[in-house]
């Protein structure tokens, strides 16, 4: 937790000196604690200051990076509780987990390694793989590498197979999972030795409180949290009070990302296990099943919870020209929503049919969310079909309105006299059907 | 060293309501449902016992939708033309409640009796809900509240230009309410004030603040359930109505479920993602406050029932 400029003043010389280039003590504490000034500014402070100074500001949930030849991911840096009291930051990491011992190993991973789906105009793929240590976990790592470049977790508390395996990946950041109050001692120096990051688990939170001061007394500084938990509702009681603990009260010991085993009560629950890890603060979730049919919506959930609802995403206005239109082809008129954009371009790519696109400026709204807050009205249109100047684009004067908003069609011919309006169906599903039918 | 959990405490707490009337309460129902009453965030179950856990409406409607997917009409099958059997069905689903929703074809008759057949064959507390034209609702939902006065039903959907006559005819039946506004906290609390203002007591109210769904905009109705749900404990009287959502009817809007051929391959099987569609939506709402889910495929039923089982069982 961040000082106050009072706390600040405190570990200061106050001998009022002005080398910093501020009159006191004081106002310099109150810049920094607003992070306008660097604490080098003063020459003054004493080593002990320093130190308590960089422990304050470094992030109540430690940022954790794994990384691999191709790929990165990162947890943790997280600020709050609730999404819209900032934003969450860091997309928790769908990592699928696969077994050592399993002769389709390659063929596997391959396949969830090519995965790729598109949601507005962003290509999503999985994050890596959790490699099951159930049989040798170096030739599994050797058979991963040769198709894969995604970072891995290590599953295996052998420190001698992970110290060979870990041999493989130089240069990587790779998550070991797991030690516990046994085992933790070989695995930090397995860890330490390799610069790799360190999964603690516990039966409790006061177990894994206990043990990651120990770890990190072993010199491992990365480490991540399994909360263990039974079911639902008692991983959903340890994430927030985790969380809780490392935002409000700054407690270091639980200051660290989380992992969580999608999969743990059966593979019919794993979709809906993973739902609640990623609405609730998870840092790395495993999934046992690559399904696409799973894995996309658990992507989309994903990026819902962590986009920013202050600023929708949007695409620029514009023409879009969509399968080679030429001066014949239809104009369809749609809102500058990502969201709205993609549902109207996608359909009508998919269908082959050429198309302009006019894309107004409608703040990032979707079309009936424009239409009620003023943004998507006859006039705005009417400027966009101007300013994008369609008619040197067009032989024929046509637009079509998005179904929904059906309403502004008569506004609209007074404001585009020269132009044929159309209604067109309200969802973007049926555009082809309509383009082939109605617009000939 | 045992830690110190930080525990929010609260002021506020969410009003109880209760919806359907067995026969000592002057209705026909078998069972009444009450939601509500929570004094912490969702499940949080070392602040405060969780009182009433949340519960899952399954949505038939009076006549066989003809826009609703195909994967539903397979699942639901010959019932769906037949209010009284889809409900019998829907309640074999594992519905703790049912949602009946009325359609523009329907006559005052015609609404009447299809709300008489679905009260005849479950036993269920039931929500009515008009065709969505503020006019045609009117025109329907006043005869059914009255044909099936003392039920407690909740009458939907009351919208700002609409809620009038709705709360009229439930205050003067004894239903209650659900009151529905676009994504905003202050909408949400400026009906709940128009609502009580009519002389509607709070138990009787029950918000819809609209939620969007998976990929369609839930980023902000999740958000939205939190904020409501955080100022109702702050204190805030007129946010403090339990939550009715509907990511049944929100995300079999969507491309995703509703179309089989045609679509990217990564999307995967069909029928498994449309399922995940809903369930992970109506998840999404249940971690953000949702205390009536209102689904549509059986499936989705079992999985979020499971879910909501875990929630409230630690
Ligand atoms: C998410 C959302 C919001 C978000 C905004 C998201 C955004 N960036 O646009 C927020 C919370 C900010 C919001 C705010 C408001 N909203 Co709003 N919102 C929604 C919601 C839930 C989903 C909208 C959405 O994203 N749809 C998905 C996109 C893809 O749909 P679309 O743009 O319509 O595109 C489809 C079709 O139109 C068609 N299409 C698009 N272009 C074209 C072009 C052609 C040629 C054709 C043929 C078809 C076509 O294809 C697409 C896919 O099928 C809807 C309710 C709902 N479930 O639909 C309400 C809704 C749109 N909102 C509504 C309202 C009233 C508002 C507010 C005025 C209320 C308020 N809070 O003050 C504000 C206005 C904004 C403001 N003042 O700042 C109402 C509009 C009512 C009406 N009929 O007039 C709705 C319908 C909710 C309701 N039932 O009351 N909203
Ligand atoms: S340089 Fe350091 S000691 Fe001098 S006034 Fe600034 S803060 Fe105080």
């Amino acid at each position: 937790m961040a000082l106050s400029g009072i706390q600040i003043y405190k570990l200061l010389p106050q001998t009022n000196c002005k080398e910093c280039g501020f009159p006191t003590c004081l106002a310099f504490s109150m810049k920094l604690a607003a992070k306008q000034v660097e604490l080098s500014a003063c020459p003054y402070v004493s080593e002990a200051s320093k130190k308590q100074l960089a422990e304050s500001s470094a992030p109540p949930v430690r940022l954790i990076t794994l990384k691999a030849n191709g790929a990165e991911i990162k947890a943790g840096n997280e600020v709050c509780m609730f999404r819209h009291e900032k934003t969450f930051y860091n997309k928790p990491g769908l990592f699928i987990r696969v077994k050592a011992s399993d002769p389709d190993l390659a063929a596997k991973v391959t396949k969830a390694d090519a995965y790729k789906v598109n949601y507005v105009g962003m290509d999503f793929t999985v994050d890596g793989f959790a490699v099951e240590a159930d049989g040798d976990l170096t030739a599994a790592v050797k058979a991963i590498r040769a198709v894969s470049k995604r970072p891995l977790i290590l599953i295996s508390t052998d420190a001698a197979a992970l110290d060979s395996a870990l041999g493989l990946l130089a240069g990587e950041q790779t998550l070991i999972y797991a030690a516990d109050s046994s085992n933790y001692e070989a695995l930090a120096d397995t860890a330490k030795k390799h610069k790799a990051a360190l999964v603690v688990k516990g039966d409790s939170l006061d177990a894994l409180a206990d043990l990651t001061p120990k770890v990190q007394a072993k010199g491992v500084e990365d480490m991540v949290l399994d909360l263990g938990g039974k079911n639902l509702g008692e991983w959903l009681t340890r994430s927030t009070q985790a969380r809780r603990l490392a935002l409000k009260s700054n407690f270091k010991p639980l200051g660290y990302p989380t992992i969580f085993f999608a999969a743990q009560n059966g593979v019919e629950k794993e979709a809906v296990y993973a739902a609640q890890a990623i609405s609730k603060y998870a840092g790395f979730v495993i999934l046992d099943t690559f399904a696409p049919e799973m894995i996309y919506p658990l992507l989309v959930l994903r990026e819902n919870i962590y986009t920013d609802p202050q600023k929708p995403i949007q695409v620029t206005p514009g023409i879009y020209e969509i399968n080679s239109p030429k001066p014949e082809s239809p104009v369809l008129i749609t809102t500058n929503f990502s969201i709205t954009y993609f549902s109207v371009a996608n359909e009508v790519e998919g269908s082959g049919l050429p198309a302009w696109l006019v894309v107004t400026d409608a703040e990032g709204m979707s079309v009936l969310t424009a239409w009620a807050a003023g943004k998507f009205d006859a006039e705005r249109i009417a400027k966009a079909v101007k300013g994008f100047d369609v008619a040197s684009k067009v032989s024929k004067k046509r637009i079509v309105l998005p179904g929904h908003v059906a309403v502004l069609s008569g506004e609209l011919e007074e404001e585009l006299s020269d132009w044929e309006i159309r209604v067109g169906p309200r969802e973007a599903v049926d555009l082809p059907a309509f383009m082939k039918q109605a617009l000939n | 060293m045992p830690i110190e959990i930080p525990k929010d405490k609260w002021p506020g707490k969410i009003q109880s309501v209760t919806i359907g009337a067995a026969a000592a309460e002057g209705g026909t129902r078998t069972k009444s449902i009450t939601i509500g009453g929570q004094t912490c965030m969702p499940y949080l179950h070392y602040e405060a016992p969780m009182p009433n856990r949340p519960v899952i409406a399954i949505e038939i409607k009076s006549r066989k939708p003809d826009d609703w997917s195909s994967l539903l009409a397979e699942v639901w099958g010959d019932a769906m033309n037949d209010p009284a059997q889809w409900a019998k069905k829907a309640e074999e689903a594992g519905a703790d409640l049912l949602v009946l929703a009325l359609t523009l074809a329907d006559s005052p008759e015609d609404a009447v009796k299809a709300v008489k057949a679905v009260l005849g064959a479950s036993g269920l507390p039931l929500v009515v809900w008009g065709p969505g034209q503020a006019e045609k609702d009117n025109e329907l939902l006043v005869p059914v509240a009255e044909a099936a006065k003392g039920e407690k039903l909740v009458l939907g959907i009351c919208e700002d230009k609409n809620y009038r006559t709705i709360v009229a005819t439930a205050m003067a039946n004894g239903h209650l309410v659900q009151a529905r506004t676009p994504m905003d906290v202050n909408l949400s609390k400026q009906l709940n004030i128009l609502i009580s203002d009519m002389g509607m007591p709070h138990d009787r109210i029950i918000m819809d603040p609209t939620t969007g769904a998976l990929g369609y905009g839930i980023e902000y109705g999740y958000s939205v359930m939190e904020r409501l749900r955080l100022a109702a404990l702050q204190g805030d009287t007129m946010t403090q109505q339990p939550m009715m959502v509907t990511p049944g009817f929100e995300a079999w809007k969507t491309k995703e479920s509703k179309v089989g051929e045609g679509v990217p391959e990564s999307w995967g099987d069909w029928k498994a993602r449309a399922i995940n569609w809903e369930t992970l939506t109506a998840i999404a709402l249940v971690e953000s406050g949702a205390d009536i889910v209102v689904l549509r495929h059986p499936e989705s039923v079992k999985r979020v029932s499971e879910a909501i089982g875990e929630l409230i069982s630690v």
